[in-house]
C-alpha cells in the first residue's frame, strides 16, 4: 500500500480515538491537556493516566502485530532535542492544546481558537525548519 | 464515583491513538519534519494523517450533539468557546518553533516511550518541565480555580 494511504489509515484511527473518547467519555483527546493534568493533578485523574497508559500500549500492539517498531529517526542534538521539548511543553500549556486538542478535535468542533492555534503553530514550526536549514542547523 | 467503564474507555482510545500513531508515521520526526521543510522535497503525509483524523473527529462532533449527554459520563468536559487571545496565540508560536526544531509534538513523543529511546525520554522530561514551569508560574490567576471552564459546549 502506498504510504500515503497508511498515513491516512492511521488519521483514521487516530479520529476514531478522538471520536470514541467524546462520545463516551465527553473528553477531547487533547495529548499535552491529558499530560499536563498529570502534572498538575485535577480531578479525574485516573482517567488521564489511563489514557496515557493506553498511548504508549498502542504502539506495542503494533510492535507485535507487524513485528517491527515504526521507523523513528532521531537526528537532533540532545540540546536542541532539550530545547525542543522545553518550547512545545510550555508552548502546548499556555496556548491550551497541540497537534491533537486543537488540530484532530478542535478543528472538527470548528472551534474559532483552535483554527487560529494551528494556523499559528504550523506557520511557527514551517519558518523555524526554514530558518534551521538555512542556518545550517538541520 | 469513578466509573470502571469511563477507565476502559480512556484506555482503549488511549491505545487507539498510539496504535493510529505508530501505523500514521508520525513517530519519526524526521517524516513530520518533512512535511514542515518546504525547502526540500516535501512530504505531505502528515496532511494525510490530519485529514483521516479530523474527518472521522468530525463525525464524532456531530453525534456528541446528537446525544445530550455523553455514554459513559453526566456531562461533557469541553473548553468553552472562548475568545482568540494573546496566550492562545504566543502559547502556539512557542509550540511551533518547538515542533520544528524536534520533529516531535507530545503524542508522538509519549508514544515513542515504550521503545526505550533515551533521547525521546529526555526529550518528554523537558517537554514535561515546560508545562510544570507554565503552569506554576505563568498560569492566569483565575484559571487555577478547579474544574473553571468544564462543562461548557
Amino acid at each position: 500500500m502506498h504510504p500515503y494511504l497508511v498515513s491516512l489509515a492511521g488519521g483514521l484511527l487516530i479520529g476514531l480515538s478522538a471520536a470514541l473518547l467524546l462520545i463516551l467519555n465527553g473528553r477531547i483527546a487533547g495529548i499535552s491537556g491529558i499530560v499536563g493534568r498529570l502534572v498538575s493533578p485535577q480531578p479525574g485523574l485516573a482517567l488521564n493516566i489511563a489514557f496515557v497508559a493506553g498511548l504508549v500500549i498502542g504502539p506495542l500492539g503494533y510492535l507485535a502485530i507487524f513485528g517491527g517498531w515504526p521507523e523513528v529517526r532521531l537526528e537532533n542534538p540532545l540540546p536542541m532535542l532539550l530545547v525542543a521539548g522545553l518550547l512545545v511543553g510550555f508552548g502546548t500549556r499556555m496556548g491550551s492544546g497541540c497537534t491533537s486538542g486543537h488540530g484532530v478535535v478542535g478543528l472538527a468542533r470548528l472551534s474559532r481558537r483552535s483554527i487560529a492555534a494551528v494556523a499559528t503553530f504550523m506557520t511557527t514550526a514551517v519558518l523555524t525548519v526554514l530558518f534551521l536549514r538555512l542556518g545550517g542547523l538541520l | 464515583m469513578m466509573n470502571i467503564y469511563r477507565i476502559l474507555a480512556a484506555l482503549g482510545a488511549g491505545t487507539l491513538f498510539g496504535f493510529g500513531l505508530a501505523l500514521s508515521g508520525m513517530m519519526d520526526p524526521v517524516r513530520v519534519r518533512g512535511f514542515l521543510d518546504i525547502s526540500g522535497d516535501w512530504d505531505p503525509s502528515l496532511a494525510f494523517v490530519l485529514g483521516g483524523a479530523v474527518s472521522v473527529s468530525a463525525l464524532g462532533v456531530l453525534l456528541s450533539r446528537w446525544l445530550p449527554e455523553p455514554l459513559l459520563d453526566d456531562s461533557y468536559h469541553l473548553p468553552g468557546r472562548g475568545r482568540v487571545d494573546r496566550r492562545l496565540l504566543l502559547g502556539s508560536a512557542i509550540f511551533g518553533i518547538g515542533w520544528g526544531i524536534g520533529g516531535l509534538c507530545p503524542g508522538p513523543a509519549i508514544a515513542n516511550l515504550g521503545a526505550g529511546y533515551t533521547d525521546i525520554l529526555f526529550f518528554v522530561v523537558a517537554m514535561l518541565l515546560g508545562m510544570f514551569v507554565h503552569d506554576r508560574f505563568f498560569q492566569p490567576r483565575q484559571a487555577r480555580a478547579p474544574g473553571g471552564r468544564a462543562g461548557a459546549r
